[in-house]
């Protein structure tokens, strides 16, 4: 079972609940940091790195010497990445989406390709959570790739959590699609809640069953509360706000760790997620 | 004209809620929330819509069935897996890079413009706004991005005014790097927890990249003085500018929830406060 962790807003608690909630499973777990623009949960399970990699996107070269500058690569190109310019083939590797298109069309067979770094993928556990983040190159625009590289390690023998990046675009899209169930963070404020419907919208489009964790429950208004009602959406688990959570995780501490009482609570999130999910 | 955009790496630290606050304290601006995947600040700034436009981006394949003799070129080529078995287009995993269309040779695949969502410009209590709604699930949020820091400076040029304030979007990728690129300064907003730090510092290396002046603040500095302090001294040890800490206090939620800024709500409050002296201190740095 792949469980995806997502919020629309960001700072609602994520990475907290994807953390703990694979802190506290027992065995058979693996985490995926999706987050690649700003990956956390690292921080917070300290995992024993076994493995750095470097990450690449083909992008076209352009062999000068084949090439008789007929700008066919040029015109089926969408992205502006490759172009001629008077009697030259310009490149744009950052604009590149890899669809290889250009290199399919040269009738000189002048393109190849080569690897454009855009990131490290580093693989690891802690005791028997196994654990895998991507981390994107700072400049870098295009997370998407990146993302599904870390999907790529999922243990198809292991429950699987996917920490996703914040929003509704295509970065959180790549990394909640095709996994069993959706979970959704918020906080019950209007910021909280405008978003969640994006993201509860998004989750639509997927098809995924859905469920809801309301952090800081005590913090803002009832709407939220009101909303998931409404729209059907099963509030899982709901973690009032307490100074305490917040100093513990300031420290990167799991909050299994600092409040152990709490690891009862994950684990029948858990068993609720597999009732929906199996049901 | 100066622009400053408001972003801060990590999500959740308070971007919104001061950039609000901001724009309650100063004159002569225009307000742009470039943070369209998930925008909030015109929760508080009620916008009175005035122009609303379509933002049209990219291309999607779409199969016509009649021509279509399923040869299997198109899956070949595809390299998102985005044509089934069934040779439908699953629209999300769709690049639109258009290299089935090319290469079809029963001219079978339509390659329609998408419309990804909306853009306005505003009027609210504190002046004109520009900003934008992203369609769910769709692509090009960094384009859409550029599009609105243009609209918000070209109304700024038209009504005489000379500062920009932006809302920024969290995260160091592409909708960042559009946000951020020839600003005249952004205000990292972050929080004292370990990966508040994290991801301010990967933002602070994306602003050097870009070239873009940065300074600093803390909000909720309290909830752990030592990581406030660490942040600190990283921000000076790499040059930049601290305008000030904001304590944590519930007076944000509260203001929100009543959909205003912290300055309206309780202007006597010390997080206010230290909001009007950190602005104080963000326009005395800004050139």
């Amino acid at each position: 079972m792949i469980i995806s962790i997502a919020s629309g807003k960001g700072g609602t608690g994520k990475t907290t609940i994807a953390t703990n909630l694979a802190a506290s499973l027992d065995s058979g777990t693996q985490i995926l940091d999706c987050d690649v623009e700003e990956p956390n949960a690292h921080l917070f399970l300290n995992p024993l790195l076994d493995k750095t990699e470097i990450i690449t996107i083909p992008v076209p070269e352009v062999n000068k010497d084949k090439c008789s500058l007929c700008g066919k690569c040029a015109e089926i190109c969408q992205f502006k990445a490759i172009t001629v310019i008077a009697k030259t083939v310009l490149t744009f590797h950052e604009l590149c989406h890899s669809c290889g298109g250009c290199m399919e069309v040269c009738p000189e067979d002048a393109i190849t390709e080569v690897g454009r770094e855009l990131g490290t993928l580093q693989t690891g556990h802690r005791d028997n959570l196994k654990f895998a983040d991507g981390k994107l190159k700072v400049g870098e625009a295009m997370a998407p790739p990146l993302i599904k590289k870390v999907r790529s390690c999922a243990d198809p023998d292991r429950t699987v959590i996917i920490d996703a990046p914040p929003g509704t675009s295509c970065p959180v899209i790549t990394a909640m699609d095709n996994t069993d169930f959706v979970l959704l963070v918020t906080e019950p404020t209007p910021f909280g809640l405008h978003d969640l419907k994006l993201a509860v919208g998004a989750v639509k489009i997927l098809g995924i069953p859905a469920g809801l964790v309301i952090n800081r429950s005590d913090m803002g208004d009832d709407k939220v509360h009101e909303y998931a009602e409404s729209a059907g959406l099963p509030i899982l688990m709901e973690i009032p706000f307490d100074r305490k959570i917040a100093e513990a995780y300031s420290r990167g501490q799991l909050l299994v760790d600092a409040m152990p009482e709490f690891k009862k609570n994950f684990i029948k999130l858990y068993k609720r997620i597999a009732q929906i999910v199996n049901a | 004209m100066k622009e400053l955009i408001v972003i801060s790496g990590k999500g959740g630290t308070g971007k919104t809620s001061l950039m609000a606050a901001f724009a309650s304290l100063s004159g002569n601006k225009v307000l742009c929330d470039a943070d369209v995947d998930a925008a909030d600040l015109h929760l508080i700034m009620s916008p009175a819509v005035r122009e609303q436009h379509d933002f049209q981006s990219g291309r999607s394949a779409v199969i016509n069935k009649d021509k279509c003799t399923e040869c299997g070129l198109c899956r070949d080529l595809c390299r998102f897996d985005a044509i089934s078995e069934t040779y439908e287009v699953n629209s999300i995993a769709c690049e639109g890079c258009g290299v089935c269309v090319h290469f079809c040779p029963e001219k079978a695949i339509d390659f329609p413009l998408n419309t990804c969502g909306q853009w306005f410009k505003s009027d609210t209590r504190f002046g004109p706004m520009v900003h934008a709604r992203l369609g769910i699930a769709e692509e090009n949020s960094g384009k859409l991005v550029s599009l609105v820091r243009k609209e918000a400076r070209s109304l700024a040029m038209e009504k005489g005014l000379d500062l920009l304030i932006t809302d920024g979007p969290p995260g160091v990728g592409c909708p960042v790097i559009a946000s951020i690129g020839g600003a005249s300064a952004v205000l990292i907003v972050t929080e004292p927890t370990v990966s508040g730090k994290h991801d301010m510092q990967r933002v602070v290396q994306l602003a050097n990249f870009f070239k873009v002046p940065a300074m600093v603040c803390v909000n909720k500095f309290d909830l752990n003085p030592d990581v406030t302090r660490e942040i600190e001294d990283f921000a000076e040890q790499n040059g930049l500018k601290i305008m000030g800490r904001i304590p944590f206090d519930p007076v944000f939620t509260k203001a929100m929830v009543n959909g205003q800024t912290v300055i309206e709500y309780d202007d006597s409050s010390q997080p206010a406060k230290k909001v009007k002296e950190i602005w104080k201190r963000i326009l005395q740095n800004i050139d």
